[in-house]
C-alpha cells in the first residue's frame, strides 16, 4: 500500500515561485508597452474633448468620458507615461543617494557615518505621507516637486539597507585579505564590498516601485502632484471622486494603479521567495 | 533590558529635536520671504498682523536666531495660526487627533485579525491553493490605492446597496456624547447611549476595513513566515506524537510562539496606518488629523502643514518606541537573558 | 519466534521514500522487526541510517512528502493506511514517543504542567483540567522530579537537561501506554545524566511492563538495557538478535565494528577504534552489499550481490559471510 500520512492533506503542490513572477512580469511589460506606445495604442487624444461629457462606457469610449468630455481609456493608458518614468526616476535617485550614503556610513563610520544615520533616523521618524505632503506643499505644485519630495522621503530606506549589508560584508575574510594586500580603502569598498551588497537593495527597490507609484498617485489625488490637464492617475481619481455617480471616471485609473502595483508586488514577492528559500 | 529602555528614552528628545529642525527647514524653503510661511496671503496687507508675526517669530533676524525662537515657541505649544481656520494650529490638531486615533485603532484591529488569519491559513495549508489564495488576497491589499478602494466601496455599499452608511463618523443629525476620550465609540458607551455607539461602529466599518486591508498584507506575510518556521520545530512533533489534532497544534502550540514578532509588526504597521489615514479620512469625510493635513496642503496653509507633520512624527516616534519596548519585555529570552 | 502470543509491535518490510516530481529515494529500505509485550528492543545505527525515520513513519509522523509502504502492526492493528484520527487516538495513549533534545522538544511558552496535563486531557475526554493537573503532578513525581507541585508551573527553560527529559518521559507515560519509543533519549545529555535517565526508563519499563524501543547510535547504552538488538545500516536491518548473543558472537562485520568502537575502560588500548568511512548518502548506494566500501572483509561477491539474510531463527544477519559461514557460491552472478 502506498499511502501518504502527512499531517495536512495537500492538494496539488503548485510552484509558487514561477506563477506570480510570471504574472507580475506580464503586467509590468504591458504597462511598459503603454508607456512607450500609448499614442499608437489609443484612438483619442487624452487632452482633448472628444465626446459628450460623462458618457458611460460604450463601444466608442471603452471606459466612458469624464467631466470634460475626454476619453477615459486614452487618459488611463497615457497616465503610464507619467507614472512609470517618475517612479523609476524617484527610486533610482533615492537608491543612488541612499545607497551611497549608507555605504559611506557603514564603511567609514566615525562622525560622518553617525551623522548620516541620525539624519536617516530623523527622516524615517515621519509617516511618509505626511513628510511628502509637507515637502511638496513647501515646494509648490507639480509632478517634479512631488518627485523631489518622494526622493527625500525614500532615500533613508536604502541608506539603512546598504549600511547593514556593508557592515556585514565588511567583516568577511576576503575583505581582510584585500586590506592586508595593501588595497586603498576606497578600492576595498568599491571592488570588494559593494558588489556583494546589492541584493537586498535591489529587491527592495523593485518592490518600492509600486509603492512610489501609489505615493505619487496619492499626492496627485490631494492636489500636490500633477496639475491639470495632465492625465495622472491620482488626479483622475480625484476627478472621479467629484463625479461620484459617474463611476467609470475613476475606474480606469484605479484599475491601472491596482494592476501595476500588484505586478511589482508579485515580482518583488517572487524575488523575495527566490532569495529566501525558508519562506517557500 | 532597563538599559535599553533608558537608552531609547534618552534618544527621544534628540529625535524630536531632529523632527522639529527638519520641519523648520521646510518652512525656510518656501520661496523667498519666510513671511509667506507664517502669514496668509490675505493678511499680508494687514500691517498689524504682519508686525505681530514678525515679532513673534523673529522674522527680521538671522536663520539661527529664527530657529531658536521657533523651538522656543514650540515648547510653549505655539505652532502658529492656521490660515484657513484662523485658530492656533496646536488647538486644531489636538481637537482632531482623537478622530484619527479612533480610526487607526479600529483599522489596526481589523488589519491584525485579517493578517493573522490569512497568515495562519497560509502556513497551515502550506503550498496549497489556500496558501496561494491567502497570499494573493494579502498582496491585493497592499496594491489597491486606499482612496480608490474607499470610493469604490462607498459607491457599492452605501449608494447602490444602501446597507452601510455614507461618509462621516456618525449620522449628521445625531447629537454627540460628552467628550471624555474623543472616541465617539467609547464616549457613547460611557454615556450609555447604545444607538449612537452602534451608529458610530457602523460608520467605522468601511474606513477601518479599507485601511486595515492595506496593512493586513504585511502582517500576514510575517505571520506566515514565522508560523512556517515554528511548525518545523521539534516541539510540534512532540505535540503530534501526543495525539494532538492539527487545529490544536497550530493554534495552541505554533501560534503562541509567533505572538511576539507578530505584535511587533503590528506595532510597526502604525506608520503605514497613519499614512493611509490621510487619504481614508478625506474620502470618508472623517474629521481627523489626516483630512486636516489634506485641507492644509490644498490650501497651502503652511503653519498647519508643518504642525501636523511635527505631531505626526512625534506620535509615530512614540508608537515605535512603545513597540520596541513591548518586544523587549515580552520576549522571555531577552527578559531572562 | 515463540508462537501463540501476538507481538505488541510488528514491523514488516517498512519502506520510506523521499523525493519530488517522480524522483524518489528510499531512506528506509525494508525494515522488519518485532517487539513483544514488556520487551526492550534496541535499535542501533549511525546518523542517517534511517532508524529514526522508520519509527516516526511507523506512527504516521513522517515528514511532508514522504511515501510510506509496508506493514506496521500494533497489537494486531495495521497502522499503515490507518485514518489520521485513528492514529491520533493511539498516539500518546497506547503508543508514545520521546525525542532526543528535550529543550527543543518542549513548547517554550507553555508551562511544564500544562504540557503534561495536555497529554492526559487529549485522551480522557471527561476529565476536568484540575484533575488533569493533579495527575501531571503525580507524573512528575513518578519520574523523580523534586518538588513537583512547585515545578509544575515552571517553564521548560527553567529545568536542566536531565529534568526536561524526565518531563518528556512523564508526558509519554501519562496514559499508561503499552509501547514507548525513545529516539536517542540520552544523546543530548551530559554523560552523568545519561545513566540517570536510562535508569528512569528502566524503572518505568519494569513497573509498567512497557514495551520499549530504544533508538541510539551508541551500542554500549544497550548492553545493560535491551533484551534484543536490531542493527540498522543504510535503511535496512543488517543484524538482529538477543543482546547477549549479539555481543558475544556478532554475525555482521558492521556490528563487530560497532562493538569494537565502544570505549572499554578495563582493557588498555592505544587508540579508540572507529569504523572507517561514512554511511552512503541517500540514493547513491554502492552495488551489492551497502556496507562493502567500509568492510574489512569485503570480497568480490560483496561488491556485486546483495547479501541474503542468514542465521538462526532469532539471530539473523545480512552478510555473505555471516557468522563465519562462507558465501553461498551459487548466489554469485
Amino acid at each position: 500500500m502506498t499511502i501518504s500520512l502527512t499531517a495536512p492533506r495537500k492538494v496539488r503542490r503548485l510552484q509558487w515561485l514561477s506563477l506570480p513572477l510570471a504574472i507580475g512580469a506580464v503586467i509590468v511589460i504591458f504597462w511598459l508597452l503603454a508607456t512607450f506606445a500609448a499614442p499608437w495604442l489609443t484612438v483619442y487624444d487624452p487632452l482633448e474633448m472628444v465626446g459628450r461629457r460623462l458618457q458611460a462606457p460604450s463601444w466608442d469610449h471603452w471606459l466612458g468620458t469624464d467631466a470634460l468630455g475626454r476619453d477615459v481609456f486614452s487618459r488611463t493608458l497615457h497616465g503610464a507615461r507619467h507614472s512609470l518614468p517618475i517612479a523609476v526616476g524617484v527610486v533610482a535617485v533615492a537608491v543612488a543617494i541612499g545607497a551611497s550614503l549608507g555605504a559611506v556610513s557603514g564603511f567609514f563610520g566615525g562622525f560622518v557615518g553617525a551623522a548620516i544615520m541620525r539624519l536617516v533616523d530623523v527622516t524615517l521618524s515621519f509617516p511618509p505621507m505626511l513628510l511628502a505632503m509637507a515637502v511638496a506643499a513647501s515646494l509648490g505644485p507639480g509632478l517634479g516637486n512631488a518627485a523631489i519630495a518622494m526622493v527625500i522621503v525614500w532615500w533613508p530606506v536604502y541608506a539603512r539597507l546598504m549600511r547593514a549589508q556593508v557592515l556585514e560584508v565588511r567583516e568577511r575574510e576576503h575583505v581582510e585579505a584585500a586590506v592586508a594586500s595593501g588595497a586603498g580603502r576606497v578600492r576595498v569598498l568599491t571592488k570588494h564590498i559593494l558588489p556583494l551588497c546589492w541584493t537586498p537593495t535591489l529587491i527592495a527597490a523593485t518592490m518600492d516601485l509600486g509603492q512610489v507609484i501609489l505615493l505619487a498617485a496619492s499626492l496627485s489625488f490631494i492636489g500636490l502632484g500633477a496639475t491639470p490637464p495632465t492625465p495622472e492617475w491620482g488626479s483622475m481619481i480625484s476627478d472621479g471622486a467629484s463625479q461620484f455617480y459617474s463611476w467609470w471616471v475613476a475606474l480606469g485609473p484605479g484599475l491601472a494603479i491596482l494592476t501595476i502595483v500588484l505586478g511589482f508586488n508579485f515580482i518583488g514577492d517572487g524575488l523575495h521567495d527566490y532569495f529566501d528559500p525558508r519562506s517557500k | 533590558m532597563t538599559r535599553y529602555i533608558l537608552r531609547r528614552l534618552f534618544a527621544m528628545p534628540f529625535l524630536v529635536l531632529g523632527i522639529v529642525t527638519l520641519a523648520f527647514l521646510l518652512t525656510s524653503v518656501t520661496k523667498g520671504d519666510p513671511l509667506t510661511a507664517i502669514v496668509s496671503d490675505r493678511q499680508m496687507n494687514n500691517p498689524e498682523v504682519v508686525a505681530a508675526a514678525k515679532a513673534r517669530w523673529g522674522l527680521d533676524r538671522s536663520l539661527p536666531e529664527r530657529y531658536v525662537i521657533y523651538v522656543g515657541n514650540l515648547l510653549q505649544g505655539d505652532m502658529g495660526t492656521s490660515f484657513i481656520t484662523r485658530r492656533p494650529v496646536a488647538q486644531d490638531v489636538l481637537y482632531r487627533l482623537p478622530a484619527t486615533m479612533e480610526l487607526v485603532m479600529a483599522a489596526m484591529i481589523v488589519g491584525s485579525v485579517m493578517g493573522i488569519s490569512l497568515g495562519v491559513l497560509a502556513a497551515a495549508f502550506h503550498n496549497t491553493v489556500i496558501d496561494h489564495a491567502a497570499r494573493v488576497f494579502a498582496l491585493f491589499g497592499s496594491s489597491i490605492p486606499v482612496f480608490w478602494l474607499g470610493l469604490a466601496l462607498l459607491y457599492v455599499f452605501s449608494v447602490q446597496w444602501g446597507i452601510l452608511p455614507g461618509p462621516g463618523r456618525v449620522d449628521p443629525r445625531a447629537a454627540l456624547p460628552p467628550a471624555v476620550t474623543g472616541f465617539i465609540t467609547i464616549d457613547s458607551l460611557i454615556a450609555g447611549n447604545i444607538p449612537l455607539l452602534l451608529d458610530a461602529l457602523r460608520h467605522l466599518i468601511l474606513p477601518a476595513f479599507v485601511l486595515g486591508w492595506a496593512v493586513a498584507g504585511t502582517i500576514s506575510r510575517l505571520v506566515r513566515a514565522n508560523m512556517l518556521e515554528v511548525l518545523g520545530r521539534e516541539f510540534i512533533l512532540t505535540a503530534r506524537a501526543k495525539g494532538a489534532g492539527e487545529f490544536r497544534v497550530i493554534v495552541r502550540h505554533a501560534l503562541r510562539n509567533t505572538m511576539v514578532p507578530t505584535l511587533t509588526v503590528i506595532g510597526y504597521s502604525f506608520a503605514y496606518l497613519l499614512t493611509g489615514a490621510v487619504l481614508t479620512e478625506t474620502i470618508f469625510s472623517w474629521p481627523g488629523m489626516g483630512s486636516y493635513a489634506v485641507e492644509a496642503a490644498r490650501g497651502l496653509d503652511f503653519p498647519a502643514i508643518i504642525g501636523v507633520t511635527i505631531v505626526g512624527g512625534v506620535v509615530f516616534l512614540i508608537t515605535n518606541l512603545m513597540t520596541d519596548v513591548a518586544y523587549v519585555i515580552a520576549n522571555p529570552r531577552v527578559r531572562l537573558g | 519466534m515463540s508462537g501463540g502470543e501476538t507481538p505488541l509491535f510488528e514491523v514488516r518490510d517498512l519502506r520510506v521514500a523521499f523525493g519530488r516530481h517522480g524522483q524518489f529515494h528510499e531512506a528506509v529500505r525494508g525494515i522488519s522487526l518485532t517487539v513483544r509485550h514488556g520487551e526492550v528492543l534496541g535499535i542501533v545505527g549511525e546518523s542517517g541510517s534511517g532508524k529514526s525515520v522508520a519509527m516516526l513513519a511507523a506512527l504516521g509522523l513522517q515528514p511532508e512528502g514522504a511515501r510510506v509502504t509496508g506493514s506496521v502492526r500494533f497489537k494486531g492493528q495495521e497502522l499503515v493506511g490507518m485514518s489520521r484520527r485513528g492514529l491520533r487516538k493511539l498516539r500518546g495513549s497506547r503508543v508514545a514517543m520521546i525525542f532526543q533534545d528535550p529543550l527543543s522538544s518542549l513548547n517554550p511558552v507553555m508551562t511544564v504542567g500544562a504540557q503534561v496535563a495536555e497529554a492526559v486531557l487529549l485522551h480522557n475526554s471527561g476529565i476536568s483540567s484540575r484533575a488533569a493537573m493533579k495527575r501531571a503532578v503525580e507524573l512528575l513525581e513518578l519520574v523523580a522530579i523534586p518538588q513537583p507541585d512547585r515545578r509544575v508551573n515552571q517553564y521548560p527553560h527553567e529545568f536542566s537537561g536531565g529534568m526536561r527529559q524526565r518531563v518528556m518521559i512523564a508526558m509519554a507515560v501519562a496514559n499508561d501506554p503499552d509501547l514507548l519509543i525513545a529516539d536517542e533519549p540520552t544523546t543530548a545529555l551530559d554523560v552523568t545524566v545519561q545513566a540517570q535517565i536510562m535508569q528512569v526508563l528502566a524503572d518505568l519499563q519494569h513497573r509498567l511492563n512497557l514495551g520499549l524501543v530504544l533508538i541510539t547510535h551508541d551500542l554500549g547504552v544497550l548492553a545493560g538495557q535491551a533484551d534484543r538488538v536490531a542493527v540498522v545500516y543504510a535503511g535496512q536491518v543488517v543484524e538482529q538478535g538477543p543482546v547477549d548473543t549479539l555481543f558475544a558472537a556478532p554475525g555482521h562485520p558492521y556490528t563487530r565494528g560497532l562493538i569494537a568502537s565502544i570505549p572499554n575502560m578495563e582493557v588498555e588500548k592505544e587508540r579508540l577504534f572507529s569504523i572507517d568511512g561514512t554511511p552512503p548518502p541517500l540514493g547513491r548506494l554502492p552495488a551489492g552489499c551497502p556496507f562493502n566500501p567500509r568492510c574489512t572483509q569485503t570480497r568480490d561477491i560483496c561488491r556485486s550481490v546483495v547479501p541474503p539474510v542468514r542465521g538462526a531463527a532469532d539471530h539473523t544477519a545480512a552478510c555473505h559471510f555471516a557468522f563465519g559461514i562462507s558465501a553461498n557460491t551459487d548466489n554469485a552472478a
